[in-house]
Order: C-alpha cells, then sequence, then structure tokens
C-alpha cells in the first residue's frame, strides 16, 4: 500500500512503504500472518541506524567513560557526552548540566519525587497529580507525601478522558509544592493542555514536572517554549533502546536538590569525614551508566527528525482517524478515551469478552496489542472496567493494519457471540 | 491454529458464557479474594467446609474466559470433596497446566482437563491458576489477597 504525504517544510516525499524499510522486525510472519505491530505505546520498534550505532559503539569502542586517559575510552566520552547535547537539542534545552541520564520515565520520576522532595516539601504540602497518571507518577509521589507528611491531590478526568481544568485551577493553593501530570495519557491518548497547566501553575510560582514518555514519539517538545521545570521520557518509545531514560530539570532546581544515589561520577572527593558532589549532571548520575543507551538515542533522534514530526502527525493523525471509524463499525465496541486532542491511542472495551480474550485470538491473526490495565488502574477504575485492549500506532503503521485489527475483532464478537 | 482451538474449546466458551455456581454463598465460612496484577483479573471465592467437607463452593469473577471457565470448572469439581481432596487437586492441577510432559488422569481430573491446553500459553497459566490459588488461600484461612505473580 502506498500513502504518501508531502513535507511542506522541506518538500519531502515519503510513503509509509518506504519507512517500514528501515524498521527489519516489521518484516515477518507472526502465526504465519505479517506481523501488525499495534503496541507502539508500551514500546516501540528499532530502525536500523539505531542498532549499526550500537554494534559500531560495541564493535569499536565499548570502553568505561570520564575515567581512562587512553584514546578508546576518551571516543567513548566523546560520543556519550555528545549525544547530551544531541538530546538536549532535541528537547531545546538551555544547557547540557539539565539532561540527566537515567534508566527510563519511572527513574526520572522518582528522582524528583525523592530529591525535590527531600528538599522542597514540608507537612502539609501539596502535590497535585490527575487521574489519568501511570503508576509511575502516582507511586513515587506517594512515597514522597507518606514521607514528607504531605498531601496528595488528584485533579479528576471526565467522560471523555479529559482533565477537569476548573478543578485543577482551584486545588492549586500557597501550600501546593509541585504539579507532575502526564503529557500524553499512556491508556486513554489524551493530549493534555500542558501549556495552560503551566501557565496556571506559574501564577503561583509553583513548579510543574511533566511525564512525557508518550509525548515525544508523537510531537515536538521545546522545554523552554512550555516553561516546564522538570520534562521526563523514555529512549525506548521514541525508537532508541531499553534502559536509557531523560530527565530534564531547570539548573536552579537541580542545583539545589540533593542527589539520589551515591557512588562513583556523581563525587567531586571522597574521605570518610566528607564527601562533596560533583557538577551537574553527573551530581545524579552515580555509577557506570548505560553507555550505549544514549548513543543509541541520539541515533534515533536524527532519525525521527530525518522524517520530520510534519510527516509523522499527519501520518499518524489519518491513523487515528481512520482507526476510530474502523472500530467504531465493530459491534459492541466501545472506545475509552475520546478526548478532542488525542494521540494515535485506542483503548477499547469490547462487550462481552475480556481484553485477555481480544489479544490471545488477535494474536492468532497477527496484530500485536496490549490488554490490561496499562499500569493506570485509577483509569480503570474510573472508567468502570477492569482492563482494556489498545492500539497504539507509530508512523511505520499502515491503514491496511488496522482493517486486519478491525476483521479480526469482527471475529472475535463473532466467536464470543 | 490448533493449540488455539484447543485453548477456546466448547467447554470453556460455555462455562465462560454460562458460569456454573457464580454468585455469593449464604452460609460462608471460609473466601479469598485472587488477583492478577498482570491484567486486572479479580476473583472473589466463597467456601462453605463443615466437617472436613465443601458442602458449598460459589465464586465471582471479573476475568477472562480462561480465568471465569476455570473459577467456574473449579467449584463444580470440588463440591461435595473434602479439604484433603481439594488441596490434592489443586497439585494436580498444578502440574497439569505448568509441566510439559504431564498427562492428566481423566478420572481424576474430570472436565478440568479442559483446561490442559493453557500450556502452551504461558502467560495464560496465571488465568487458569488464579481461582486455584484463590481457593489454596481461603482453605488456609488467611484471608490474603491471592496473586498470580
Amino acid at each position: 500500500m502506498q500513502e504518501v504525504v508531502t513535507n511542506n517544510n522541506n518538500a519531502l516525499t515519503l510513503d509509509v512503504a518506504k519507512v517500514r524499510e528501515d524498521f527489519p522486525i516489521l518484516h515477518q510472519s507472526m502465526r504465519d500472518k505479517p506481523l501488525a505491530f499495534l503496541d507502539n505505546a508500551a514500546s516501540s520498534q528499532k530502525p536500523q541506524v539505531v542498532m549499526d550505532a550500537l554494534d559500531e559503539y560495541y564493535k569499536k569502542y565499548n570502553t568505561n567513560i570520564h575515567r581512562a586517559v587512553y584514546h578508546l575510552s576518551q571516543k567513548a566520552t566523546t560520543a556519550y557526552e555528545k549525544a547530551r547535547t544531541r538530546i538536549r537539542q532535541f528537547i531545546n534545552a538551555p544547557s547540557d548540566k539539565e539532561i540527566i541520564f537515567l534508566r527510563g520515565t519511572t527513574e526520572a520520576i522518582n528522582l524528583v519525587a525523592h530529591s525535590y522532595g527531600k528538599k522542597f516539601i514540608q507537612e502539609g504540602d501539596e502535590v497535585v497529580i490527575s487521574a489519568m497518571e501511570h503508576h509511575s507518577n502516582i507511586v513515587p509521589w506517594q512515597f514522597a507525601c507518606e514521607e514528607r507528611g504531605a498531601k496528595l491531590r488528584v485533579v479528576p478526568i471526565n467522560d471523555q478522558g479529559e482533565l477537569d481544568m476548573e478543578a485543577y485551577a482551584s486545588m492549586l493553593n500557597e501550600r501546593t509544592k509541585m504539579v507532575a501530570l502526564v503529557h500524553v495519557s499512556n491508556s486513554l491518548g489524551t493530549i493534555n493542555p500542558v501549556k495552560e497547566i503551566i501557565r496556571l501553575a506559574k501564577e503561583r510560582d509553583i513548579p510543574v514536572l511533566l511525564d512525557g514518555a508518550q509525548a515525544v514519539p508523537h510531537m515536538p517538545v521545546d522545554v523552554q517554549e512550555l516553561d516546564v521545570d522538570f520534562y521526563t521520557f523514555s529512549g525506548h518509545k521514541i525508537f532508541a533502546p531499553t534502559g536509557i531514560g531523560i530527565l530534564y530539570g531547570k539548573e536552579k532546581w537541580l542545583e539545589q536538590m540533593p542527589p539520589y544515589q551515591g557512588g562513583g561520577d556523581m563525587i567531586r572527593s571522597v574521605t570518610f569525614e566528607k564527601t562533596t558532589f560533583n557538577d551537574l549532571p553527573h551530581k545524579f548520575e552515580a555509577g557506570t551508566p548505560d553507555i550505549s543507551g544514549p548513543i543509541g538515542m541520539a541515533a534515533a533522534i536524527d532519525y525521527i527528525e530525518g522524517i520530520g514530526y510534519d510527516w509523522i502527525a499527519a501520518h499518524e493523525h489519518e491513523l487515528l482517524t481512520y482507526g476510530t471509524e474502523a472500530l467504531s463499525q465493530v459491534e459492541g465496541l466501545r472506545i475509552i478515551g475520546t478526548a478532542k486532542e488525542k494521540a494515535s491511542v485506542l483503548s477499547f472495551d469490547l462487550e462481552g469478552v475480556h481484553p485477555h480474550d481480544i489479544g490471545q485470538l488477535l494474536d492468532y491473526e497477527g496484530v500485536a496489542v496490549r490488554t490490561g490495565h496499562h499500569c493506570t488502574q485509577p483509569v480503570m477504575d474510573f472508567f468502570d472496567v477492569a482492563a482494556t485492549t489498545r492500539a497504539s500506532f507509530a508512523f511505520y503503521n499502515t491503514k491496511e493494519e488496522i482493517d486486519r485489527l478491525a476483521e479480526g475483532l469482527k471475529k472475535v464478537k463473532a466467536m464470543f457471540g | 491454529m490448533d493449540e488455539l482451538r484447543e485453548l477456546y474449546q466448547q467447554v470453556i466458551m460455555d462455562h465462560n458464557k454460562a458460569p456454573r455456581n457464580f454468585g455469593k454463598l449464604p452460609n460462608t465460612t471460609h473466601k479469598a479474594a485472587g488477583d492478577n496484577p498482570l491484567c486486572g483479573d479479580h476473583v472473589d471465592l466463597y467456601l462453605e467446609v463443615e466437617d472436613e467437607h465443601i458442602k458449598g463452593i460459589a465464586f465471582e469473577c471479573k476475568g477472562c474466559a480462561i480465568s471465569k471457565a476455570s473459577a467456574s470448572l473449579m467449584t463444580e469439581e470440588l463440591k461435595g470433596k473434602t479439604v484433603v481432596q481439594a488441596k490434592q487437586l489443586f497439585h494436580r492441577f498444578h502440574d497439569m497446566v505448568t509441566k510439559e510432559d504431564a498427562e492428566p488422569d481423566m478420572d481424576e481430573m474430570g472436565k478440568l482437563v479442559a483446561l490442559a491446553g493453557v500450556r502452551e500459553f504461558p502467560i495464560r497459566v496465571k488465568c487458569a491458576s488464579l481461582p486455584w490459588h484463590t481457593l489454596n488461600e481461603a482453605l488456609e484461612e488467611t484471608n490474603r489477597i491471592a496473586k498470580t505473580e
């Protein structure tokens, strides 16, 4: 199939068949059917260029960084720090010092909840999250609130899966020490009005953390334009390896926050009496890090920007519209998450059939979808379902794959009656 | 496709659609709840045990076809059995769904053999065994939430 979209910025013409050639994993059969990979919100596939970057690192300059004086170690250190610069440019952060390499979004949020919490959250203070958060943006704040004697406040959502902005505005007060919200919901697809969220928080000088894990795969993010205090995202959701995640934090906060973990690399000097800490970003990077991760992530970013977010957005919007229409034709199917502003995620409930059974039967059609609570149990409770089935699209997905999903669902419905 | 057919055979589809012993029990002596944190399946199991015999058994379940059918088949199979027999059956069932070379005894296992096919689907073993783990918890009288993880 051919879908041609013109990128207005650089007049490049791409078609999805050509893009798919860059992803070796997509060209295989699953249960004797061509694989339709529709679980991109869980983890995305890697283009050949990312694997090549990893391969080159391990074949040609695999060494530890920031330590030895020999050539290979310097080469690895340079590649690792160049990747930091590349990732900084990607989100338009002002300084490399503000880019902390961690394992993933989860670790990034834990770091902020722990270190910021220790320094800035006192008894009686409040932290604001929302009812659509991933568990990774709930539990770390529960820990912090419990430890500090603070209160966790939860912004409700409406039946479309959108934030109740009035309730949000009314929750902010002089005791609010942090607003920690998801940029794009993983289980509903909702794109939150983050500019307005940040504007309202800034009126009261409240810092804002955004969980950007599901945003970065679909849209460009500019942390300076947003004026966000902390932004977190993971490599593996943007076509880079697992094990690497990013915390962007404004220097003014990171400077004041205590280290998260102790060890090598994060120190300036150590004696048994006193240890002084290294400068940013190393203060938050104890121990030998994932070296190949940032190198692979920089290659993934080059790849994404080569394709261009304009093309990605246009193609994914088409998939979302087409998919919404196709699924609406399936009898007894209810889409969960119908926000006006949505990323290419379709969560749904099929009357009388548990998602587990749907997932199993679709697997036999070669269609890979996610089933379960998607680490958002409060969202499942709100919509009164134990679990949902979720199809999430990346820029390499096709309308034909969506047709196969819809056909598969009709078979499921027929089987379960 | 054969394993899939075996997994979703008639017995399972039937028990999923019309689960037996579904609901609460008036004279519950033992109960437990079971969760599968992976997928949000939840089973509530109610038992009436008298003189070491399972006089009554019922369940409520929010789960997939496999977990619901497994709970339904389990309740049918256990009614009238002794607690000791029930515990033995728990181990037999566990072997049947986890061990590759297990050859379930039709006489002993009855309709439970219908679930032998989950062996081929490691992730679904948890669905099939959730009611049984819940049973174990109920009989231990710990009243804790059983987990398959």
